[in-house]
């Protein structure tokens, strides 16, 4: 391309001045500049991976194999950083994930912390999640399909591009099914653009597992397989706990026993959701607060009165009445 | 004399300077995602100063986070084209604006010709006016 034969005013050579300018600018957070750090120490004072570490243990119940592999990145991150400083060079990882598990083990959850925290941690430079499904992806007819999900991936370019129930994308029961050609372009960008993009596939255990059989070269492109546990009864009395704290509610005497109670016999139940049940069940509870509340017309009702949940409204449920 | 001596088709932003690099670029689509402004990518083989409506490349693209989408579509388009005009323009579709805020030349073809201004002779001594490309006397398609 022909260059101007004129000069810029107040610019002395324009292109080497400006590229340099620009590089730096457009480097993202993780700065492959010497801070001078020497020492793991150094390194995390300057950034905030202990804080999103911290958080993380505090807001997340139960999650040991979530978080020991977050804990990995960030220590990447951090010994990537040392790396950096001494001149040695080091390819960004790629961070691609699936998460698998059974119903309400969190796997939405932490895919929407997932982005916050990659983002901190200076591996994706906007940090947005862009959450689809089949429909977002794929397209009704011939040639519909491509555009549509460079749309989508467009949008999520500097973000986490976050697919549930990723299953449903290939079909094999009709072989002229669009969901093929998404997988191929999904594919095409996370390996030429990981720098770019970060896709997180979800969906339940044995599903995943089909997917991932009949496309083994999604299963080799993503680096992090990550399979959410079942809640024990006691993580979920925990979530329970912190549920009604968000919702300035509390458990008044004999209702945790009572709530404990129904998680015993309600984790034999078929259909059992881990923390979507516990959920379930505290809004019902919930709803008997206030219909019990609602009875007693004439009595004045004061702060406490409102934010407990009794034993009785626990007790109420259709759990305990089959016994 | 000359008055573009370059030989440089200048429309658009920027085009006094010399071509923006992809880093350039990119910043420029971050500070118009940053207003708000949606991107989109065209091209033309016909540069006339009249020919306001090029080709779109794709759809205007809407609710971008980041320039990395942008520059996906202006790589491919200068794959499609490599010797056409690219422009990107970001649409400012705030009440009252609702139309291109920005509009830069991205990719330019090797040789431009440039435009020459034709004069008609018309009745006693009046002349008429009128600008054409050197590229546009071949059919589209094959002018650069």
């Amino acid at each position: 391309m022909s260059a101007p034969s004129y000069s810029i005013p107040g610019v002395v050579s324009a292109a080497p001045a400006g590229q340099a300018d620009t590089d730096a600018a457009v480097a993202p957070s993780m700065a492959m500049v010497d801070s001078g750090a020497r020492s793991v120490a150094q390194v995390l004072a300057q950034s905030q991976v202990e804080d999103v570490l911290a958080e993380l243990d505090r807001d997340l119940v139960g999650l040991a194999p979530v978080k020991a592999r977050i804990r990995d990145i960030a220590a990447l991150l951090v010994i990537d950083k040392l790396r950096i400083n001494l001149g040695l060079t080091s390819q960004a990882p790629s961070l691609h994930m699936s998460f698998t598990g059974n119903p309400g083990t969190g796997k939405t959850t932490v895919a929407m912390r997932m982005a916050q925290i990659l983002h901190r941690l200076g591996y994706v430079r906007k940090g947005h999640l862009v959450a689809v499904t089949r429909d977002d992806l794929v397209g009704q007819y011939i040639g519909h399909t491509a555009p549509k999900t460079k749309e989508v991936l467009k949008k999520a370019m500097g973000g986490v591009l976050f697919i549930d129930e990723a299953y449903y994308l290939y079909r094999p029961e009709n072989e002229r099914d669009y969901g093929q050609e998404a997988i191929e372009i999904l594919l095409q960008v996370m390996e030429n653009q990981r720098d770019d993009l970060v896709v997180i596939l979800a969906g339940y255990k044995d599903r995943m597992d089909t997917f991932f059989q009949s496309n083994p070269g999604m299963s080799s492109r993503i680096a992090h397989h990550l399979d959410f546990p079942d809640y024990s009864v006691g993580e979920l009395m925990q979530i329970a706990q912190k549920m009604l704290g968000q919702q300035n509610y509390r458990f008044g005497p004999g209702a945790a026993e009572a709530f404990q109670k129904y998680l015993d016999l309600r984790v034999l139940q078929p259909h059992f959701a881990n923390a979507r049940s516990v959920r379930n069940a505290l809004d019902r509870a919930r709803l008997r607060q206030a219909s019990r509340l609602f009875e007693d017309r004439e009595r004045e009702l004061n702060k406490d009165d409102l934010t407990t949940i009794e034993a009785q409204d626990i007790l109420a449920s259709r759990l305990f009445k089959t016994e | 004399m000359m008055t573009n001596p370059t030989g440089r088709l200048t429309q658009g932003q920027f085009s006094f300077l010399p071509d923006l690099t992809d880093a350039e670029i990119t910043l420029q689509i971050e500070y118009g995602l940053k207003k708000g402004y949606a991107w989109s990518v065209e091209y033309t083989d016909d540069p006339h100063p009249r020919n306001t409506y090029w080709e779109m490349f794709g759809m205007p693209m809407f609710d971008l986070k980041d320039a990395a989408g942008v520059m996906m579509e202006v790589k491919n388009c200068r794959k499609a084209f490599p010797n056409h005009y690219i422009r990107l323009m970001a649409f400012d579709s705030t009440r009252g604006v609702e139309s291109i805020a920005m509009s830069f030349i991205v990719n330019r073809p090797k040789d431009e010709p440039g435009f020459m201004l034709e004069r008609q002779e018309m009745q006693g001594r009046s002349l008429r006016y009128t600008t054409r490309g050197y590229g546009a006397d071949k059919p589209e398609g094959k002018r650069y």
